[in-house]
């Protein structure tokens, strides 16, 4: 085992000089309960290396993953105005705004970028859950609205991350209009004949799900993401009614004929390259022809704490898994 | 017999006052009540435009809500002739919750659809309280695009609290009904006209809504979310229903000033439940105004404006 001395000892060196707390060195797999190595759940994508159990991911770290070396160039967001509705619950609305950008490092609640995807140049968006629920106001509308204009413009497919509670009651209305305001988004795409992918991830429910994230040419999930209208417990509550096991999760909405797939998170990006190339009238992907990258450690599970749990979902390792 | 509101407890006072005293002549012919009476009336009248004048957002939800409101099926019934309920998403069911077919107005043939939440006990529950389940919105696309293939403008009424929240309606692709009905209505190459006359909940609001022009009757909602329900999400207290309602800017007067409403519909003094002949009366003139504005659009002019309507939603906001 000479590669644990030799390879994993620095980078766990690597990671105490980065800023990192001990305790962040390990990360408690909220449904299996494993203790997983953190740079181990990083390089699987946050999914658990031990149950499958996909965590969330920020939108950045999903794009270094997706994109081919993690390059990509992120797209302008028009800015909308803030706090049309000069809106206060408990709280002002510029405050809950200030303490998502604080808490996310990132400017709202989606991401757009351009960029490659094993050699296929795609427009991504990624809606980040952490920041105020994902929610859809007008910042998200002007993302997509930019992604939609920017695929067309070059004439690529726009591959959308949904994750969301739904819209963003603080600006009202406004919110609301989104979602036909998206819908024409989706409309620039449908007519410029250019692939729209919507991968549902956890949670994407109320407007968003009635919206664009509804309306994909492909409608690929994570497993076991919620997706929903109206969420359990409302419709618990209304109805009175115990809901199934599984009720509106992926798999359940796959039998229900909502989704075209399930795919785990690690095996999504190469379901993404051959989706969208096939459907750009593109050769095959070809593996391989990409500057070589990292190469052994990636093949090898670094130290976990409970050795005896054998992973079920190794990482990926094809060439074109970007170096990091 | 009025439903009095409870901020109209004051209200139901007076006339309750009034009545009395005429009842009490009706019995005894010698009485001279009238002078009395009338004053009482002209008391409640004041009283009734000073709380119809000043109606706080949360006064207008109940005012929205009033179980005698005038209802779509009221509204078809007297402003179209001719009317031809078309039933069913030719799929799954038909949807009670949604009313629609073809009928003139005016003469000139047009397709309908509304919401219908009804008006008694059996008649709620047919029509599933006004909120909609796929099949409802299914039924929807296959009108919108009945009316697209053979010209026929389209006139949606909104009235719902929303879109149905069960596990049926959650099986069968409640968000997808949704969005494909917003997506037809930016799709199809005739008018299409909005008008919200009562509640307009959500997302099952939108899904009619995305037209060319939206018009709101004085004392309807149109909200993201309800007041009820978004108090209890940000102050934790279904109760907050109040100072929800205010912030959220749901009246049809906010709405005018954010560039959603094209235009507000008066209301009879009271509310459209005092006067329902009015208040269909009102609509039916702006329904008409509205279609004249409309005419001799192109299907490709009418497309690319309503688009871009909805596109300009983003930079919007209340003045500072
Ligand atoms: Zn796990």
């Amino acid at each position: 085992m000479n590669w644990i001395t030799n390879y994993v000892r620095p980078r766990i060196n690597s990671i105490f000089s980065r800023r990192d707390t001990p305790e962040n060195l390990w990360t408690k797999c909220d449904d299996c309960g494993t203790m997983l190595f953190h740079r181990e759940l990083s390089e699987n994508l946050n999914v658990c290396t031990s149950c499958g159990h996909h965590m969330a991911i920020t939108p950045r770290n999903r794009f270094e993953a997706l994109f081919d070396g993690g390059i990509f160039t992120e797209i302008d967001v028009p800015e909308p105005t803030t706090d049309p509705l000069h809106f206060r619950d408990q709280k002002r609305y510029p405050d809950r705004l200030k303490a998502a950008q604080r808490s996310t490092g990132e400017k709202e609640a989606m991401l757009v970028a351009e960029g490659e995807m094993g050699r296929t140049p795609i427009v991504a968006a990624a809606q980040d859950f952490s920041f105020m629920g994902g929610s859809m106001g007008m910042y998200v509308g002007n993302a997509i609205v930019a992604a939609a204009e920017r695929a067309v413009r070059l004439k690529r497919p726009l591959i959308l991350f949904s994750a969301a509670g739904g819209a963003r009651m603080q600006e009202g209305i406004l919110s609301l209009m989104q979602m036909p305001r998206t819908t024409v988004a989706v409309q620039m795409l449908k007519e410029a004949n250019l692939p729209y992918i919507v991968v549902l991830t956890h949670p994407t429910t109320g407007g968003v799900t009635a919206s664009y994230a509804m309306l994909g040419d492909v409608q690929i999930a994570e497993p076991n993401a919620l997706i929903c209208f109206a969420g359990p417990r409302v419709i618990e509550q209304t109805l009175g009614e115990k809901l199934p096991d599984g009720f509106q999760r992926a798999e359940y909405l796959l039998d229900h004929g909502m989704l075209d797939r399930v795919t785990p998170r690690t095996e999504m990006r190469d379901e993404l390259i051959t989706i969208t190339r096939m459907l750009m009238g593109q050769p095959p992907a070809v593996a391989g022809d990409l500057p070589a990258p990292d190469p052994a450690p990636e093949a090898q599970p670094p130290e976990q704490p409970d050795k005896a749990a054998a992973p079920k979902t190794a990482p990926k390792t094809t060439p074109e898994t970007p170096a990091k | 017999m009025t439903n009095y509101l409870d901020f109209e407890r004051p209200l139901a006072e007076i006339e309750g006052k009034a009545e009395e005293l005429r009842a009490m002549a009706r019995a005894n012919e010698e009485m001279d009540i009238e002078t009395e009476a009338a004053a009482l009336d002209k008391k409640a009248r004041e009283l009734l435009v000073d709380l119809y004048s000043k109606l706080t957002p949360w006064r207008k939800c109940q005012v929205a809500r009033h179980p005698q409101r005038p209802h779509c099926r009221d509204y078809i019934a007297a402003l179209f002739t001719e009317y031809t309920p078309l039933a069913g998403d030719r799929n799954f069911a038909d949807d009670h919750a949604v009313m629609g077919g073809l009928a003139r107005f005016e003469d000139q043939p047009v397709v309908v659809i509304g919401h219908e939440k009804g008006h008694d006990t059996k008649s709620r529950i047919l029509h599933n309280f006004g909120m909609a389940r796929p099949e409802g919105y299914r039924k929807a696309v296959r009108l919108m695009e009945l009316a697209d293939k053979f010209g026929l403008p389209v006139i949606t009424l909104v009235d719902t609290a929303g879109a149905y929240p069960g596990k049926g309606a959650e099986e069968r692709g409640q968000s997808e009904a949704i969005a494909r009905s917003t997506e037809k209505c930016l799709q199809i190459g005739v008018p299409l006209i909005s008008i919200i006359i009562g509640e307009g909940g959500s997302g099952g609001a939108v899904a009619f809504a995305t037209a060319d022009r939206v018009a709101m009757l004085e004392h309807s909602i149109y909200s993201v979310i309800s007041p009820e329900g978004c108090a209890s999400i940000l102050w934790k207290d279904a109760e907050k229903m109040r100072e929800a309602a205010e912030a959220l800017r749901l009246t049809a007067q906010d709405l005018a000033e954010l560039g959603v409403n094209d235009r507000v519909i008066p209301e009879p003094m009271g509310g459209a439940h005092r006067d329902p002949q009015a208040a269909i009366k009102a609509v039916g003139a702006a329904l008409g105004g509205m279609l004249a504005e409309l005419e001799g659009k192109s299907a490709k002019k009418l497309i690319k404006d309503r688009r871009k309507k909805f596109l300009d939603l983003g930079s919007k906001g209340l003045a500072a």
